[in-house]
């Protein structure tokens, strides 16, 4: 054993001296490669944060959402229909939610307006989303005024900004208490955008969904898990444009790393021809241009898998956030949670150490089984 | 000490350019003693070497080294026995560029795994020996052709070989160079080394040094004189 670790130890010092030797030719090896994994780990740890930071918003929404719907589309919900549910068993929670879009012209971008459940501000006053905090240069205490669809000009007194951790989902948002809600967007007296409801039994929140559906025909029960799972297909999506996108960089790159890689040079099959002359065995010579190829890919991998981690976690993902983020004028802007799975470390390894190991390997074996007396006549 | 038993050696055999290198060569070569092979371009000279380092295999006929049949072993083998009993200093020297003259010394060893240190000092004892002490640090491009050769010796003797063989040693040495080169020569054999080379340089086929030289054309033996 100690042989054999002293074995490796001469053929890794012999590969780093090689690799030190044709510096130009790995340096440039190592940045293509490295940029081929920052691409593919870019995209994949930006879509896996989103998918669990929209999870971890998610998971505080109420479980089932009641929407009515008039000739297919949304419509308000009129009296009487939250007392309606009260009544189904199993319905723990009801509480009418009001909420709309407003175009702000100054901006060109749309607020999501919505009355705060717990804590409303003050009349007159207003909670503001951290993008369009950022967008219209307001703090606390500033004045924001909007004009109303009615024609209206309001003025809201700002009372705070949202904290950035949330803005993935409160960028646009606007908070206001239920009075100025309902003067704004001239809102009939006790109707509402749409119903929250929560349900005692998880198990039970399908059966309360179709009981739902029976006691108010022209209303739309919407699940908690159908929206995370329409968000997960969303992200899933996007993440297959944005590598449909790169896939045409990345098959580039992969084709120029492969033929670099693979093509050994007429300076690299003389030293293979020297080694076994001098007494190297075939494996030998293959052992050591697989650590050559190991140490390539693989710091090739870390630097582009750690500037892909730098780019998600600490810029945001600014060059793919435009594909893969949300689709409002107001991009929200925030520091995804660092999140890091193994499986997808594994499979981007897979697929971008193992190809180039194979790369590498084919040529090295035929150069090193060919008879070293060919060296004596070289 | 090796023997070879009426050798051929064909090149692409069975296509269009089928080429004999050797026809029908038996020799036997002795121990502690400089062999010398000669004869013009072409004659056979370094494929016969080749055949006697264990570089390549015979395409008929036998080659015994200590009594034992060694031509039918597998590449495997051959490396072990090249390893352990043949040390090579080749016609362009062929040392890895970009190395230092220690690290292309220590090179042959690197498969068999000694110490560092011990294999370190094994080198630069070598180096000493064939005065290159003071340019063990230097990369190998950087050294003259004399130097380089004795580099390529040195890199020849790290496994301490019974043989050694030397393909055309003094094609790329001027005369005082090729002298030292046999004051080596006689030096290796005081080592009781044995050794063989191939030449066609009057200097070295009518030097004292070598005891016996082998005379080849057309891939047959023309002459052995001792």
């Amino acid at each position: 054993m100690r042989l054999w670790i002293a074995k490796q130890r001469y053929l890794i010092d012999f590969t780093l001296a090689s690799l030190t030797r044709r510096k130009t030719k790995n340096i440039g090896l190592v940045l293509v490669f490295s940029l081929l994994v920052f691409a593919l780990a870019s995209v994949t740890l930006l879509t896996s944060a989103l998918r669990q930071e929209a999870a971890r918003v998610l998971a505080d929404s109420p479980e089932v959402l009641l929407q009515r719907m008039v000739a297919g589309r949304h419509d308000l919900i009129p009296p009487g229909y939250i007392e309606r549910i009260g009544r189904i068993r199993g319905v723990q929670q009801v509480e009418g939610r009001l909420w709309g879009y407003y175009y702000d012209a100054v901006v060109k971008a749309n607020y999501t307006f919505q009355v705060a459940r717990e804590n409303p501000p003050p009349p007159g006053r207003i909670v503001v989303g951290p993008g369009l905090a950022r967008f219209r240069g307001v703090q606390a205490g500033n004045v924001l005024s909007f004009r109303s669809y009615s024609g209206k000009l309001f003025s809201f007194t700002v009372d705070a900004v949202l904290p950035a951790e949330s803005e993935l989902v409160s960028a646009d948002l606007v908070l206001l208490n239920e009075a100025d809600f309902r003067a704004f967007f001239d809102y009939p007296a006790g109707h509402f955008t749409d119903i929250a409801l929560s349900v005692a039994n998880p198990q039970e929140v399908r059966t309360v969904a179709t009981k739902l559906a029976a006691a108010l025909p022209d209303s739309r029960p919407i699940l908690r898990e159908e929206v995370l799972r329409t968000y997960q297909s969303i992200f899933d999506w996007r993440e297959g444009i944005a590598l449909a996108l790169l896939s045409a960089a990345i098959l580039a790159f992969a084709i120029l790393a492969w033929d670099k890689a693979s093509g050994l040079s007429a300076e690299e099959k003389r030293e293979i021809g020297i080694l076994k002359a001098i007494g190297w065995e075939t494996g030998d010579v293959i052992r050591m241009k697989l650590w050559e190829s190991m140490l390539i890919a693989l710091a090739a991998f870390l630097i582009g898998y750690l500037a892909a981690y730098v780019h998600v976690f600490h810029f945001s993902a600014a060059l793919f956030a435009p594909v893969l983020k949300g689709w409002a004028v107001l991009y929200p802007s925030f520091t995804l949670l660092p999140a890091i799975d193994g499986l997808q470390i594994a499979t981007l390894l897979f697929f971008t150490v193992f190809p180039y190991a194979v790369a590498v390997l084919v040529p090295i074996w035929r150069a090193a089984i060919t008879d070293p007396d060919a060296v004596m006549r070289g | 000490m090796i023997e070879l038993d009426d050798i051929h050696k064909a090149f692409n055999q069975g296509q269009p350019n089928e080429y004999w290198a050797l026809s029908g060569i038996s020799l036997t070569v002795a121990a502690r003693q400089v062999t010398a092979l000669s004869g013009p371009s072409g004659s056979g000279k370094t494929t016969l070497l080749t055949l006697l380092g264990c570089l390549a295999r015979p395409t008929q006929g036998r080659v015994r080294l200590r009594n034992e049949d060694v031509s039918g072993l597998p590449e495997r083998f051959l490396t072990e026995i090249r390893r352990r009993t043949f040390g090579f200093v080749f016609q362009q020297f062929n040392l890895v560029r970009g190395l230092s003259a220690l690290d292309n010394v220590m090179l042959p060893a690197y498969p068999l795994g000694l110490p560092y240190g011990q294999l370190r000092e094994k080198a630069e004892n070598q180096l000493a020996g064939l005065d290159l002490g003071h340019r063990r640090n230097a990369r190998v491009e950087w050294l003259s052709g004399g130097e380089q050769q004795r580099v390529a010796i040195a890199r020849a003797l790290i496994n301490d070989p019974e043989v050694i063989i030397a393909d055309e040693p003094t094609a790329n040495l001027d005369t005082a160079l090729s002298r030292q080169f046999l004051d080596i020569l006689s030096r290796l054999i005081d080592e009781g080394r044995t050794v063989l080379l191939t030449s066609h340089d009057p200097l070295v086929i009518e030097s004292s040094v070598v005891d016996r030289v082998v005379r080849l054309r057309d891939g047959r033996l023309v002459d052995s004189a001792d």
